[in-house]
């Protein structure tokens, strides 16, 4: 060990140079990490500032720079409202670009609400089944086989699924679906005399049926399938996580296996079955590409599941022309639609958040 | 799951028998909806592919060879390619420096304090946005906000956002797979914890990091809604560089279906046969890279 005094100092310098370039280092990747958070505030900054310029004269940022360019309140005597929140929540017409415009939001949140119930009730069903299947009854060749399927299934871009609506499941399945209806529906109307007030629209309703291009019951379906995997994977996850002295002992109490599954598992894994219905609903709201090509632009407000309706992002996808509509009327709704997407989306996740947090707990 | 080893029929009637089945056989159909859904989802595809090849006469080498066109009988599917190529390579130029350094942060760096939390939450919350929330975000704030226009690089832009979380979480997943004795064993030779990083946790965990990257990748290739939020073009007419206007394999394929002519939607077949097709390469690469390397470590 022959050191001389210089070689120590030089090796001090490295050391030196190494804790800088360590802490320039933490100090980037927080950057990177920072940045994410940044990214939500800009989502909520920039869609709400454009939003405002759909309910006012002028957004709230270019009001906030007048008045500080100005040194005056002066601007906020040109600030004034276009369009009442009343106007727009509860209108029942949803046309802001007519030439007689209407700013009734409700048919496209409607159009959001019936794809996302409908899906749900597609979904988890078949899709709880699944994963209880997978979880207590498959055997280990089936799973092998079913969850790559389904892995595959949740792999498939939308707009696939939206071109699976248009060529398939609208001509073929919608139609074959109509076809049965239409004589239950002449039977019914037969005897409507029974209860004239809910069974003659009823009646009505199911045998003047014509198939479109688009109808609300083509976006359920498909919307309904493509969150089946979704449903099935979280929730066989949860059921997994379910500790096996649980089932056994309901086995040593003679129980079959049908008793364990629906009164043993199924509650045991109840809070991360509820957290995948939620992420399944929280994308049928966002979903676009599939519920466009399958669901129309029609903004109507019906409850005939074979007419077509629009969706907030079907509206979104409509009027979305890039650099061309600044400042028209029609750029600006998208970002009022955004909004209320985004904050509708924000409630399923925070929602989703805590559900997982209990999953999480009780079985460490 | 377990069962028991015993017979555990022995004295059960009929009755709960029978239910059992029931039951057995509806979880059954029920799992097979899935699997349906898939096969008939590619039986339609391909049928209509074949109906393209063979009724309307499209030429599948012209079809990958030239650029699309308002009219269906010279539509090609080139431009639509390259610019996914285009939005593939800068999307994963800005996602994955970012990503990564965000994941090492939250990993290795760190503290346990209300900042982390809320990074970690909003990172949940980030993966939950909507896609098209993310298109006009871009759309405001990058295309008309910057004046950088609907270009390339802007649709680049909202995938990389969009992926971001994706591939933060696939490489958080990654970073804390490499045991902690390999991080102490480099500590204990007075390394500092970024060259510990550089040296021994990057190189461990760089597979899983790819992998995680590939697959994100596969995802942001097929969205189509930000693209159309930033303002993709009807018909991708010529081949683009990274600043030009576009229309991407996703957006090509939706205005074709969107046209409703036979023609056309023949030729949004073949369009989801080609982006399905290099979707299965990235997967493929991607299981490869994981089966190659998790027997390393």
């Amino acid at each position: 060990m022959s050191s001389s005094n210089d070689e120590i100092q030089g090796t001090d310098a490295a050391l030196q140079a190494a804790h800088v370039e360590n802490r320039r280092f933490r100090r980037m990747l927080f950057g990177c990490a920072a940045l994410t958070v940044l990214t939500t505030l800009a989502i909520f900054f920039v869609l709400f500032d454009n939003a405002t310029s759909y309910f006012f004269s002028s957004r709230i940022s270019t009001l906030i720079l007048d008045v500080f360019r100005e040194r005056s309140l002066g601007p906020f005597a040109e600030f004034t409202q276009l369009i009442t929140f009343t106007e727009f929540l509860t209108g029942t017409r949803w046309a802001p670009d007519h030439a007689i415009p209407s700013h009734g939001v409700l048919p496209i949140v409607w159009g959001t609400l019936a794809i996302t119930v409908g899906a749900a009730a597609v979904s988890i069903p078949i899709g709880t089944a699944t994963a209880l299947y997978l979880s207590e009854y498959a055997s280990t060749e089936s799973r092998d086989r079913l969850k790559p399927t389904l892995e595959i299934l949740a792999g498939i871009p939308t707009i696939v699924y939206g071109y699976f609506a248009i060529s398939f499941i609208t001509p073929v399945v919608v139609a074959g679906i109509a076809r049965i209806i239409e004589p239950i529906g002449m039977g019914i109307a037969e005897i409507s005399w029974v209860a004239p007030a809910i069974l003659e629209p009823l009646a009505a309703g199911m045998t003047d049926v014509s198939i479109g291009r688009y109808s609300m019951l083509s976006g359920i379906l498909v919307v309904g399938i493509m969150t089946i995997p979704m449903v099935s994977s979280i929730s066989e996850d949860a059921m997994h996580a379910v500790p096996d002295d649980l089932r056994n002992g309901a086995y040593a109490l003679g129980s079959t296996k049908y008793d364990v599954s629906t009164q043993i598992v199924l509650p045991a894994a109840v809070s991360g079955i509820f957290a995948s219905y939620i992420l399944a609903v929280s994308r049928a709201i966002g979903e676009t590409m599939a519920v466009t090509l399958a669901a129309g632009f029609n903004a109507n407000l019906t409850a005939n599941p074979f007419d077509e309706i629009m969706t907030m992002t079907a509206y979104m996808v409509s009027m979305a022309r890039g650099t061309s509509a600044v400042g028209t009327v029609e750029y600006q709704s998208l970002f009022a639609v955004g909004l209320m997407l985004f904050l509708m989306t924000l409630a399923m996740n925070l929602l989703n958040d805590r559900m997982k947090q209990r999953f999480q707990e009780e079985y460490r | 799951m377990s069962s028991p080893d015993f017979d555990i029929s022995i004295g059960v009637s009929d009755r709960t028998k029978l239910k059992g089945r029931v039951f057995h056989g509806f979880l059954i159909i029920a799992a097979s909806v899935g699997v349906v859904s898939l096969i008939l989802l590619f039986a339609d595809v391909i049928y209509e592919s074949v109906v393209g090849i063979v009724t309307f006469g499209i030429n599948p080498v012209d079809f990958l060879t030239q650029p699309s066109s308002a009219r269906a009988t010279r539509a090609g599917f080139l431009a639509a390619i390259i610019a996914s190529i285009w939005l593939l390579v800068l999307t994963a130029i800005m996602a994955f420096f970012i990503g990564v350094g965000c994941a090492i942060y939250l990993v290795e760096y760190a503290p346990e304090n209300a900042v982390t939390r809320l990074i970690e939450a909003n990172l949940a919350n980030l993966a939950g946005v909507p896609s098209i929330v993310y298109g006009l975000l871009v759309l405001a704030a990058v295309v008309n906000g910057f004046g950088l226009g609907a270009i390339i690089l802007s649709g680049a832009i909202s995938l990389a956002l969009l992926v971001m979380p994706i591939i933060i979480v696939s490489s958080i997943e990654a970073l804390r797979a490499v045991p902690d004795g390999m991080r102490d064993g480099s500590a204990a030779t007075g390394a500092t914890q970024w060259q510990t990083i550089r040296e021994v946790v990057l190189p461990a965990s760089m597979p899983g990091i790819i992998t995680g990257t590939i697959l994100a990748l596969a995802r942001a290739i097929g969205e189509t809604a930000p693209l159309i939020m930033v303002g993709a073009l009807l018909h991708a007419r010529r081949v683009p560089g990274p600043l030009d206007h576009f229309s991407a394999m996703p957006t090509q394929i939706y205005n074709w279906t969107f046209l409703a002519d036979p023609h056309f939607t023949a030729l949004a077949a073949l369009g989801i046969v080609v982006l399905l097709s290099i979707l299965l390469g990235m997967n493929l690469i991607a299981v490869y890279l994981r089966k190659r390397y998790e027997t390393v470590m």
